[in-house]
């Protein structure tokens, strides 16, 4: 079994249990054990844009000094809000050097950093460290019949220096998804935000960008919809209960997360992936497609 | 002078060096930006009062728990600010000291006893703790050396039992707050965060929580009216005559009279 | 709309200031409209992605404080990545909000989320609005 550091990020402790617990578990039986970083602390979940500000990046940088003081060179993380800051302050600290050195001069009671770390969503070390094919023959229940779009949101692809895939055209979760052996439905706002932190001060426009992506999907035949992202997830599904009461006739989406698909794809018990936290019962679905032992 | 002649006339210091005792070496501090020359060896609150300065606030146990003499001060020649308590720490010469007996924390008003355990009612009280961007500039600020960062940083992440155990030591002094970037009041925060693991997380000692039930049943009622009732030689005579476990007793000591075991 | 463009506009410090916050080259901007086109916010914005850069360059600084659009941009990215002239506008929304949450103006209050909001918000979001949204 081989070790690899793990960046959980604050919400998969409590809110999205759901993402980690499945992903532990279906990495083990790939042979990898998710090794947590220990007195990690909130990357601070959005990377701050401002080129005169240093504050804000200590937060993600703090945490990639501590996967390098606890002696790993790479570290992978499952919420892509979380992948996207600290792989940019990671590539801050190495191309950057006055900033880099300002930085490490403040945080004189770290280590130096200047970016000896590799940083890694999940899907990326599935594809190019475990392979699609040696996925495929793990896999004990293949995801027959499961009609699902992928749903990349924003920060798994932009900006084009932390992009897991092509920007405007990725494969990615197309290709994880077939190697699982479900049918990914190619749909038009695959890689549309879904509002991010809007839901919390004009929470009103989420359901209409919840209703462009959920009723797209939807026209090209998905039943369900592939998420990397816990604020994603919690967006098109508040966006979900507000707009079914204005559109009655849209059949609501079960919204799974990739990891929860690897779970069930590699056979493990369900239970691990803890449904009750999802939206919109995706039990349901699975039950009427046979894929829950 | 007295203390009405000294308010009139702040710029007359009380001590002067003719109070200095022969021998000891007096060493140069600033107290508020002003120059006073005070005995070695004395704690930063000692020098202040050799040097005149009465506390009526920022003073309290003198032992190092109570957190009213939160301290910041700085040695020439260097930017860092450092933080003691004033009852604890021995003066060092030129030291450039002010006090922060108070600071307008947000200490928020809620019904301790309507609460769960779950971390999302710390979430709703004190939501400004999702504006910690981990500069760890409260940790620094720390007499007692708790990782205050790493303490919010655990309660972000739903751990308060975490938390509860990085804090433990805290002494309310308020240091850490006074230097926030996020302007939450950490020490507020992880006090409920105490509070809240040692009422309902904590696991609860059963045979504590059996004693509180006897004696609420009235199990030792007459045990107590007996002792109230008896004379000062009764008492005395069951005070001498009393059995106590002896240091070497194993487990299965019990007592002659194991009427309340 | 119609605006007056003035020298002293184009000099001022909300123009220096813009610049320095963001490090972008303002200049860069030939008012193509992909921006406008990619972002998903555009159909809620008063002012459109591309009259933003635009009217800050140009600095007018009050039109652009009565606007309410980049306080609904989510920061997608969505418009830096399709720039025919690899502007970072989302680092020009940012300096724009920047500006007044500086002056200790916030757009966002902890007291305004409600409770129910505070208990069932990822804190992801919590975390990224009070970052996005406070000084």
């Amino acid at each position: 079994m081989t070790g690899l550091a793990y960046y959980p990020g604050c919400t998969l402790k409590t809110k999205a249990r759901n993402l980690e617990e499945p992903a532990i578990a279906s990495m083990e039986v790939l042979g990898i054990k998710l090794e947590e970083i220990s007195r990690w602390n909130c990357c601070g979940a959005v990377y701050s844009l401002s080129n005169d500000d240093l504050i804000h990046q200590m937060a993600p940088v703090r945490n990639l000094i501590r996967v390098k003081e606890q002696g790993k060179n790479k570290v992978v993380t499952l919420c892509a809000f979380c992948f996207n800051t600290l792989k940019r302050a990671n590539i801050l600290m190495r191309e950057d050097a006055e900033k880099s050195n300002t930085i490490n001069s403040f945080m004189n009671e770290e280590i130096d950093y200047t970016g000896e770390v590799e940083v890694m969503h999940l899907l990326e070390f599935l594809r190019d460290e475990i392979g699609w094919g040696d996925l495929t023959q793990k896999v004990r229940r293949p995801l027959r019949g499961l009609k699902v779009a992928p749903y990349y949101g924003c920060m798994l692809l932009r900006p084009r220096e932390v992009a897991i895939d092509s920007v405007e055209n990725p494969t990615i979760l197309q290709d994880y998804l077939r190697a699982l052996g479900a049918t990914p439905i190619d749909f038009p706002f695959s890689a549309r935000c879904c509002g991010s932190y809007q839901i919390v001060s004009s929470p009103d426009d989420i359901s209409g960008y919840a209703w462009d992506i959920l009723s797209s999907a939807s026209s090209q035949g998905a039943e369900a919809l592939v998420l990397t992202c816990p604020l994603c997830a919690y967006n098109l599904g508040q966006g979900q209960r507000q707009f079914t009461e204005k559109h009655s006739g849209f059949k609501e989406m079960p919204l799974f997360y990739f990891t929860q698909l690897l779970a069930i794809a590699l056979g493990l018990d369900p239970a691990l992936c803890q449904f009750q936290l999802n939206y919109a019962e995706p039990e349901l679905l699975l039950r009427e497609k046979n894929l829950l032992p | 002078m007295t203390a009405k002649e000294q308010n009139k006339n702040p710029a007359e210091p009380v001590a002067k060096e003719e109070r200095a005792v022969s021998k000891v070496k007096l060493i140069p501090v600033y107290i508020m930006g002003r120059r006073y020359e005070v005995p070695e060896g004395l704690t930063i609150m000692k020098s202040m009062e050799y040097a005149g300065y009465k506390f009526i606030r920022g003073c309290g146990c003198r032992g190092g728990t109570c957190g009213a003499c939160g301290t910041v001060y700085r040695k020439p020649g260097d930017y860092k600010l450092q933080v003691a308590l004033a009852c604890q720490k021995t003066v060092e010469p030129d030291m450039y000291i002010a006090q922060i007996p108070f600071f307008p924390a947000n200490r928020a008003k809620f019904e301790f006893e309507e609460l769960t355990s779950a971390p999302e009612e710390i979430f709703k009280i004190y939501p400004e703790i999702f504006r910690c961007v981990a500069c760890n500039a409260c940790s620094k600020a720390c007499p007692q050396g708790i990782e205050v960062m790493d303490a919010i940083a655990a309660l972000k992440q739903g751990n308060i039992a975490e938390a509860a155990r990085l804090s433990f030591d805290c002494i309310q002094c308020g240091l850490c707050t006074s230097r926030c970037f996020g302007e939450l009041a950490q020490y507020h925060v992880l006090q409920l965060a105490r509070r809240i693991y040692g009422a309902k997380i904590a696991p609860k000692a059963k045979h504590l929580s059996r004693m509180v039930e006897e004696v609420d049943e009235g199990k030792y009622e007459e045990f107590l009216e007996e002792l109230k009732k008896a004379s000062e030689q009764e008492l005395k005579k069951l005070y001498q005559e009393r059995e106590t476990e002896p240091m070497t007793a194993g487990e299965d000591w019990v007592p002659k009279d194991t009427t309340y075991l | 709309m119609s605006v007056t463009i003035s020298r002293k506009k184009l000099g001022s410090e909300f123009v220096k200031k813009v610049k320095d916050i963001s490090g972008q080259n303002l200049q860069l901007c030939y008012q193509c409209g992909m921006c406008s086109g990619v972002c998903p916010a555009a159909s809620n914005m008063d002012l459109s992605p591309r009259q933003i850069i635009e009217l800050a360059r140009l600095g007018f600084e009050e039109e652009i404080a009565k606007s309410k659009t980049v306080w609904i941009c989510a920061s997608c990215l969505a418009c830096t990545i399709n720039c025919p002239r690899g502007f970072d506008l989302s680092k020009l929304m940012e300096a724009i909000r920047l500006l007044t949450l500086r002056k200790n103006v916030d757009h966002v209050r902890p007291e305004q989320i409600s409770l129910d909001e505070r208990s069932e918000l990822p804190q992801i979001a919590i975390v990224s609005a009070l970052r996005k949204f406070t000084g």
